[in-house]
């Protein structure tokens, strides 16, 4: 039986732990929804890990269309060498390629297959997978093959929300939101990038992240990447706590646009007393 | 009953079906909830909510239902009885269907079963149906959602309520004032309701063309489609808090300029006189007559502000809130006149409706543009508004 206990390198909240654990016993597609940074391409790392099987990764496109994840026929080659005249060109399967989905159907054992930022596609895309995904098969009419999974993959579905998914697809999946992670939970995500970090410097970088992230005015909010690598980058040129408590080193790492930079730096040390929030709203 | 639980999703506008419902107690019957009413608010979501902004709305239909349920027997036994009266709802032959497929007789006997065995009982932590391993291997964890530290003794059952109660999910909910956080689902909506952009498409005879000259090694050639068809100008209310607000659309819009062919925006303080500023500091104007002269009329105008201020704003000469600033026609005539030009204009408004009707401005402005709610459902609807051409028809 698979049951999913977390791995090592992976923070994991109790629900989301859960949560793939009923998408893998009724065999459900698991939807990760999320800001950007929270982990939800890492968690379907996480999940083929802690099982010990393969991931097969489906990256998303806007260009990208279903048919592609279950086979390419490729034509182009195929009219080559019917001109060129080096290969058997009445044999079509050779110019079948299995694409990912076709390939984790066919796989030998059990695989994790993701498909990541499926709402990159057209709004269609996610429908016309409803059939391979709920069959777990399909036909290739070129050649008169079906292609039937014969391990059910457990399927990690990422969004980022930038297209609404159509409802016909979203009631077949287990959905879960991950939060942006709070102060407590980051520290924790950061220790398991770097086990030996001081803690001081932490706290400072932490706080610092958090403020920045508070104006609501910014182009890109720096995520948890970015704040890995701020941290890395703190590391690397040696830089203090008090350093960082005092001054922005290597913004740039946390800020990758010129006006979210200003911005920042504009409102320099006037540190917490500066309300960003939309919200707060006096009349006139 | 537990069967109100579906119908108080409903209710309270959580788009949920029959289908998700059932595939519920496939959950339930299989225990996957390990008897835990935490567990279970958590599953349940999982599998009834498929959207964030829905979670609040989860939370007050979870209140009702489960406020006064203590223990694991107590809520089981609402469970087998709101499952019995599936089979009596009206249905659809659709959700017939589903029914069947999902074989709802056999999650019963499934439950029945296992209650019969009493593995449901004084249930405390192990679980029968997907093993007992994985307790949290996070030893250090601490982390918990609802922020609240749970004593040992403290009912398991009270605590999801109390996650519930939290509410905290309230401002992810789609009729809260548009904010950044929403920036992204609102650029979606919005992307889905202006007509497409660009497309890619293989032009035949080109490639057909190009094949033969190159003696026919293919070569394919592609062209791209514009079909950018909206041209949008925001107005906005830039006086003190409404910066926020206008900024935020501002972004919204730019973000969706791969849609837009073209783009204007202008700023006003509380109401438009014979100058519209082209920046926010309102340094630098153009003549509002000029502009309505000049101006294609097929734009879509939208303007942005909160609609509040002195009636003697939109009606007096001279009656503009800067001191300094002129005026020799009323606002309300420069209002009308630009609702003249424009038969596609809307005016959105961070301000809750409920609260328009006690504004005289606000009642004097509605009467001239339609109004709409600066919120995500505003938004949508707003739109769709402009889109449509219905504009048209108002007043
Ligand atoms: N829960 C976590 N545990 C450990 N590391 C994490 C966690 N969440 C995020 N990270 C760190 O943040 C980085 C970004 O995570 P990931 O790429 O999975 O995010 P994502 O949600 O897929 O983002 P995007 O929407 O941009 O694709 C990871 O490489 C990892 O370093
Ligand atoms: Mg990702």
């Amino acid at each position: 039986m698979n049951y999913f206990k977390g791995t090592g390198d992976y923070v994991l909240s109790p629900e989301l732990k859960d949560n793939v654990n009923v998408s893998i016993a009724l065999a459900r597609p698991l939807l990760v929804k999320g800001e950007p940074g929270t982990g939800k391409t890492l968690l379907a790392h996480s999940i083929a890990d802690g099982l010990g099987k393969k991931l097969i990764i489906w990256n998303i496109k806007s260009t990208t269309k279903a048919r592609e994840g279950l086979y390419v026929y490729d034509t182009v080659q195929r009219l080559n060498d019917a001109r060129f005249g080096d290969r058997d060109v009445s044999d079509i399967r050779q110019y079948i390629k299995l694409g990912k989905l076709g390939e984790a159907f066919n796989s030998e054992e059990q695989v994790v297959l993701l498909i990541d930022e499926i709402d990159k596609a057209d709004i269609e895309f996610p429908n016309d997978l409803l059939n391979e995904l709920d069959e777990m098969s399909f036909y290739i009419p070129e050649t008169g093959d079906t292609i039937k999974a014969k391990h059910r993959p457990i399927v990690i579905i990422t969004s980022n929300s930038e297209k609404e998914l159509p409802d016909p697809f979203l009631r077949r999946c287990v959905f879960h939101y991950i939060e942006f992670p709070d102060e407590k939970l980051m520290e924790d995500i950061v220790f398991v990038h770097f086990p030996d970090l001081e803690k001081k410097l932490l706290r400072e970088a932490l706080k610092k992240f958090y403020w920045i992230r508070q104006f609501d005015m910014l182009r890109k909010k720096p995520s948890t990447s970015e704040l890995i690598d701020w941290i890395q980058a703190l590391i690397a040129g040696g830089i203090s706590p008090s350093k960082v408590e005092k001054d922005l080193p290597f913004l740039g790492t946390l800020l990758k646009k010129k006006e979210d930079t200003d911005l920042v730096n504009q409102s320099g040390s006037a540190h917490y007393g500066y309300s960003s929030s939309v919200r707060t709203r006096n009349v006139y | 009953m537990f069967i109100n639980f579906f119908f108080a999703l409903k209710s309270y506008g959580v788009p949920v079906s029959l289908h998700e419902w059932i595939t519920l107690h496939h959950a339930l019957a299989r225990n996957l909830n390990d008897c835990n009413l935490t567990k279970f608010y958590y599953v349940a979501r999982a599998i009834l909510v498929k959207n964030e902004i829905y979670y609040d709305k989860y939370d007050m239909a979870f209140l009702d239902t489960f406020k006064d349920i203590e223990t694991t027997d107590e809520m089981l036994e609402k469970i087998l009885e709101g499952l019995k009266k599936v089979k009596e709802l009206h249905l659809s032959e659709e959700e017939k269907k589903q029914i069947e497929e999902l074989d709802l007789d056999q999650i019963l006997r499934n439950f029945e079963e296992q209650l019969k065995q009493e593995h449901y009982k004084n249930h405390v932590g192990g679980n029968k149906a997907i093993g007992t391993g994985g307790r949290s291997t996070q030893g250090a964890w601490g982390y918990n959602p609802a922020g609240i530290r749970i004593g040992q003794g403290e009912s398991r059952h009270k605590r999801a309520v109390q996650i519930a109660e939290k509410r905290s999910f309230r401002n992810y909910s789609n009729d809260v004032t548009l904010d950044t956080r929403q920036m992204r689902v609102a650029l979606a909506h919005l992307r889905s309701l202006l007509p497409i952009g660009p497309e890619e498409k293989l032009n035949l005879d080109a490639t057909i063309d190009a094949t033969c000259k190159n003696a026919g090694e293919l070569e394919f050639i592609w062209e791209s489609k514009e079909k950018k068809a909206a041209k949008v100008i925001l107005m906005m209310d830039v006086g003190g808090s409404m910066t926020p607000y206008a900024r935020l659309v501002e972004r919204l819009f730019s973000a969706a300029s791969s849609q837009i062919s073209r783009f204007k925006h202008y700023y006003f303080h509380n109401c438009i006189y014979q100058d519209l500023w082209t920046d926010i500091e309102r340094r630098e104007s153009i003549s509002t007559q000029e502009f309505l002269k000049s101006e294609d009329n097929d734009y879509k105008l939208i303007l942005i502000g909160d609609a509040e201020m002195a009636p003697s704003e939109l009606t007096w000469v001279n009656g503009a809130i800067d001191y300094w600033y002129h005026n020799d026609t009323p606002g309300l005539a420069w209002l009308q006149r630009l609702r003249d030009k424009f038969k596609d204009s809307i005016w959105m408004n961070p301000l809750p409706r409920r609260s328009w009707g006690y504004v005289q401005t606000a009642r004097m402005i509605g009467g001239i543009f339609p109004m709409f709610e600066l919120t995500l459902d505003g938004l949508d609807e707003g739109v769709k508004f402009l889109m449509k051409g219905k504009g048209k028809f108002f007043n």
